[in-house]
């Protein structure tokens, strides 16, 4: 335990010291590559929510992330800077579709489920190929960024970085609690049997959508801050290869381990980073690794660190 | 917003000159970002691949200046090539940023070399946004606008007195733009306007719409593989016996021959450039692309080669003093190389003026086909229709 | 009237195509109940070996038992290399392990052939072909719906009425069960995963003449043979006919007829914008709808 503990609080300062340690380094270019993992590893965990904690595999993730940006872009290139209002909208938007597809998918199990959170996303992929006032095909280039209280500011990317990281804290805290709660043993149990847990008199079906619009909601607001760190949106935000991104990285990180969703989305990026590099056959050595995961670490990358339990 | 951007920056880049502090560098360093793996990677390869044999042929140098032209793989991803951009400019200085073949990309991109004060001298993609209103003193397309090769497209079926033409094109705004390029100029009936989907493969339904409209001409705008299935399936169908197939060139160039073969024969195309048009510079170049790659140049490698010229001619006029950018602008908005096309010039939005041709595709006399060009331009000193929009100072 | 009867050709064909990527994938996700996502792969690897055999033996019809004995070695190779390690994991480790396997497969080709190589079909049936009612229709696409026909037609009398048919439906309802029964079921499996290859590799050779032969080009088609297995219910064949029907015709229609009726319907600048847009999402609109009415497919199989 306390070998653990050790170990989270060393990541905490070094996240913390990154920026100074990259610009001492004259390394700043790097800021943007952490804060994309940050961004990737908030989306992520959202999904761990729903994929580890909660057993349901959705392939349409990258619905709400995509949502998330859409929402941040379309008010930033309305003349809408305030932080405030992209909150509430980026809520909103990502809550509401939530809910709405959530209500639908949740009727179905297993691979249906995936494919029906598939169509879903899919869906919203090509209506956002086709809405031409916002960039339509080409994307959505931002001029501006939301605006923070105090005078800080979003293109800043020592603000983002911190802001992406206060977030992520968030949800890491807010996950573990969960996960310790009543209402979290609750949710483990349909997971593991939801037959069982229904016979117990659990209300499945809501407990599964009060998650399913929870893991929306941050991947949303993963999606506003992406969309900020970028400076554009586009439809590939929407696409069914950003849903299956996001899902490799929770599997390989460890789904239902606390720290999955970091731990892929750092180890997944960091191996595309390092990887297309050297060689223009990244994907095939990206492949290699994966399987090397699969077949020695089958519980993920956090599974390593983590004692069984 | 924007215009103000521009006014601060233009004031820097005064600022700078005024002050004299340009000296002249002892290298010239390019960033080159492109789409190297993935499905979509010859392309990127062709146009650098052409960049690399004007270095070359100029023993390593641009401009008189020792080169270093670091290249990365933007994985046809957009985020990836921003980031690509990002470090080329923070962590290696670059003085010049080229490479990327396709806009979204670009588009994503771009903000971060134009933002730092870098020019951008685009290899390929030249979105009809960034000749208009978005048009940035810092942004140069060596290639051809957007709707050029469609425009050259609708010319081509005028002057062949083409009453009725079915058009055909992916439903995205791309697609939407080009087809609105062809009816600028086309001046007969459409007889019918059909969007297919994006990364459509199988054009089973739109043949059989052609076959039932009964056009004289179809003119499609299916970039890539989409490309390549809808011609083999066009021609499957028998609709090739009475009914002419109109493509942009990129549609026709010479990865689609050898990717197709025989059916591609006879086929038109509009395009800037083609391997048999004879000035001094291209045949050099078509020769040492051969002996270099062991294969004919694309269009794209005409691109490239045409990029690295462009700037080894500005180097060359500033006499190496890069961080003057003004300077250095200036000396690109000449234009002062042998372009492989031809005559080449800069509109005032930094776009090319050029010539577009109509291109068929005709054997080589050993067994294989390839693009010959007919000597008549179709389009003359031809510019693009969102030059007006552009609110750029000198 | 001859438009009808072609766009009905026409969904058929690349209905039939689905079917023969989707029955192997519905049998394998059915019977050894893996997620395999690298199925596409296998319809690459059979194109790619396909459009590498033609030039090599000097003709198509040499080429494609070719290629089909080579896509089901590869397959062999890969379930007792990798895949049988899988059966037994949950399958969110499948989808890791099989995604990892699209990208060293795409790569792999890359290496070995590049990215594209091209594929003609033989000569003789490049052309259309005069059917009654003055149709023309080409003879390529008529070539693949015989074919199709005629596979759907053998795998139906394979899986219903031959004793390995019967392991086989065992295996999807019960595998514990089977193999209690003293079915050798390791053995059953692999032959199971090199039929469903072969078959990919059949709808690779048929479909390379009419599309690109690419790296890239399983992922596309991974999404419709993946609705076609849940729209019909997993394991289930005869669902996964009738699924691979409905999502070609509705997918072939939405693109045509769907367009020109809302032409009827509605103000043009309302129509033109919404065709397209509702012919591209028709397909999952489709699969949604069905999953709604039927959770578990249209044709589930009993006892699972």
């Amino acid at each position: 335990m306390r070998g653990r503990a050790l170990l989270a609080g060393a990541a905490w300062a070094a996240a913390l010291a990154l920026p100074w340690v990259l610009r001492a380094a004259g390394a700043d270019f790097y800021l943007s590559l952490a804060s994309r993992i940050l961004v990737y590893a908030i989306a992520a965990t959202s999904l761990n929510l729903l994929l580890g904690y909660a057993g349901m595999v959705s392939l349409g993730h990258a619905a709400f992330f995509g949502l998330g940006s859409y929402a941040s872009a379309v008010l930033l290139s309305e003349g809408q800077q305030s932080l405030a209002l992209h909150l509430l909208v980026t809520l909103a938007v990502t809550g509401l579709a939530a809910l709405a597809i959530g209500a639908v998918s949740l009727r179905t199990r297993g691979v249906y489920f995936i494919m029906i959170t598939l169509a879903f996303a899919q869906m919203l992929f090509y209506l956002a190929n086709s809405m031409k006032g916002w960039g339509g095909d080409e994307g959505l280039r931002l001029r501006s960024r939301v605006l923070l209280p105090f005078g800080a500011d979003l293109p800043d990317g020592m603000v983002l970085y911190y802001t992406a990281l206060a977030v992520l804290a968030a949800c890491l805290a807010g996950l573990a609690l969960f996960a310790r709660s009543r209402a979290g043993l609750a949710v483990r149990a349909l997971r593991d049997d939801e037959l069982r847990a229904e016979a117990l008199g659990l209300p499945t079906f809501r407990w599964k959508l009060c998650i399913f619009v929870m893991a929306g909601l941050v991947a949303g607001v993963a999606g506003a801050l992406g969309a900020n760190l970028q400076g554009y949106v586009s439809p590939n935000n929407l696409h069914w290869t950003q849903s299956g991104t996001l899902l490799v990285m929770v599997i390989l990180g460890g789904a239902g381990s606390l720290w999955g969703g970091v731990a892929g989305a750092l180890a997944l990026l960091l191996l595309e980073e390092v990887l297309a590099a050297y060689t223009g056959y990244w994907s095939f050595w990206t492949g290699w690794v994966l399987l090397a995961v699969v077949l020695f670490a089958p519980r993920g990358l956090a599974g390593l660190v983590r004692r069984r339990e | 917003m924007g215009d103000v951007r521009w006014k601060v920056v233009a004031a820097g880049l005064f600022g700078l000159a005024a002050a004299g502090l340009a000296q002249a560098a002892d290298r010239v360093k390019v960033g080159f970002v492109s789409t190297l793996s993935g499905p979509n990677a010859a392309l990127g390869v062709d146009i650098r691949d052409g960049f690399n044999l004007a270095v070359k042929l100029h023993g390593g140098k641009l401009g008189g200046l020792p080169a270093e032209v670091l290249v990365a793989d933007d994985q046809f991803k957009p985020d990836t090539g921003r980031q690509l951009f990002e470090r080329y400019v923070k962590r290696d200085k670059v003085d010049f940023m080229t490479g990327v073949v396709f806009s979204n990309i670009m588009l994503a991109a771009l903000p971060e070399a134009v933002d730092n004060n870098v020019l951008y001298i685009s290899p390929n993609a030249a979105p009809s946004s960034m000749a208009g209103k978005d048009c940035n003193p810092l942004f140069f397309a060596a290639s051809w606008p957007n709707d050029a090769y469609h425009e050259a497209a609708g010319a081509f079926a005028n002057q062949r007195s083409l009453k009725n033409v079915f058009l055909l094109a992916p439903n995205y705004q791309a697609g939407k733009d080009s087809l609105a390029g062809f009816k600028r100029t086309f001046k007969g009936d459409i007889a019918g306007e059909v969007y297919s989907q994006l990364g459509q493969l199988d054009y089973a339904a739109e043949l059989a719409q052609i076959r039932a409209a009964r056009p004289q001409a179809v003119y499609v705008f299916l970039p890539g593989g989409m490309g390549i299935n809808f011609i083999k399936q066009f021609v499957g169908s028998g609709l090739s016996k009475d009914t002419m197939l109109l493509l942009p060139g990129f549609s026709a160039d010479q990865d689609i021959i050898s990717a197709i073969g025989a059916p591609m024969a006879g086929l038109f195309n509009t395009a800037h450039w083609s391997p048999d048009m004879d000035n001094a510079a291209n045949r050099k170049f078509v020769a040492e692309f051969q002996k270099e790659y062991k294969r004919l140049p694309t269009l794209y490698a005409s691109q490239g080669y045409d990029t690295a010229l462009l700037i080894d001619a500005a180097v060359r006029d500033v006499k190496g003093r890069l961080e003057d950018r003004q300077a250095v602008r200036n000396a690109l908005r000449a234009a002062r190389f042998e372009s492989v096309r031809g005559a080449f010039k800069f509109n005032t939005n930094q776009y090319p003026i050029q010539d577009y041709y109509v291109r068929t595709i005709g054997s080589d006399g050993k067994g294989g086909l390839v693009n010959k060009s007919f000597s008549e331009p179709i389009l003359r000193n031809h510019g693009d229709a969102y030059v007006q929009q552009c609110k750029m100072a000198k | 009237m001859t438009l009808f009867l072609e766009q009905g050709l026409n969904g058929l064909q690349y209905g039939l195509m689905l079917f023969l990527l989707a029955a192997g994938l519905t049998i394998v996700f059915g019977v050894m109940d893996l997620i395999n996502l690298a199925h596409g792969s296998l319809y690459m690897v059979g194109a790619f070996v396909a459009a590498w055999l033609v030039p090599i033996t000097g003709s198509f019809w040499l080429a494609l038992p070719g290629a089909v004995i080579v896509t089901a070695l590869v397959a062999v190779v890969l379930e007792l290399g990798l895949l049988r390690s899988l059966y037994a994991r949950d399958h969110l480790s499948q989808v890791l392990a099989t995604f990892a396997l699209i990208l060293v497969l795409n790569d792999a080709m890359k290496m070995v052939f590049g990215s594209d190589l091209p594929l003609s079909a033989p000569e003789a049936l490049a052309g259309p072909v005069a059917l009654p009612l003055g149709l023309q229709y080409p003879a390529w696409r008529l070539l693949i719906i015989a074919v199709g026909l005629l596979l759907a037609l053998l795998l139906y009398l394979l899986v219903e009425k031959t004793r390995v048919g019967a392991l086989v439906r065992a295996g999807a309802s019960n595998r514990r069960m089977s193999s209690a029964m003293g079915v050798n079921v390791p053995r059953l499996f692999t032959a199971v995963f090199a039929f469903g290859a072969a078959l990919c590799a059949v709808a690779g050779c048929l479909l390379g003449p009419l599309l690109a032969v690419q790296v890239g080009m399983g992922e596309n088609i991974l999404i419709p043979a993946f609705m076609v297995v849940v729209i019909g219910g997993v394991g289930s064949i005869r669902g996964a006919l009738l699924g691979a029907l409905l999502v070609g015709v509705v997918d072939t229609l939405g693109r045509t007829l769907l367009q020109r009726g809302l032409h009827i319907w509605l103000p043009p600048q309302w129509s033109s914008a919404a065709g397209p847009a509702l012919a591209s999402v028709a397909m999952y609109l489709l699969m949604a709808g069905i999953l709604l009415w039927r959770p578990q497919g249209l044709w589930p199989v009993r006892g699972r």
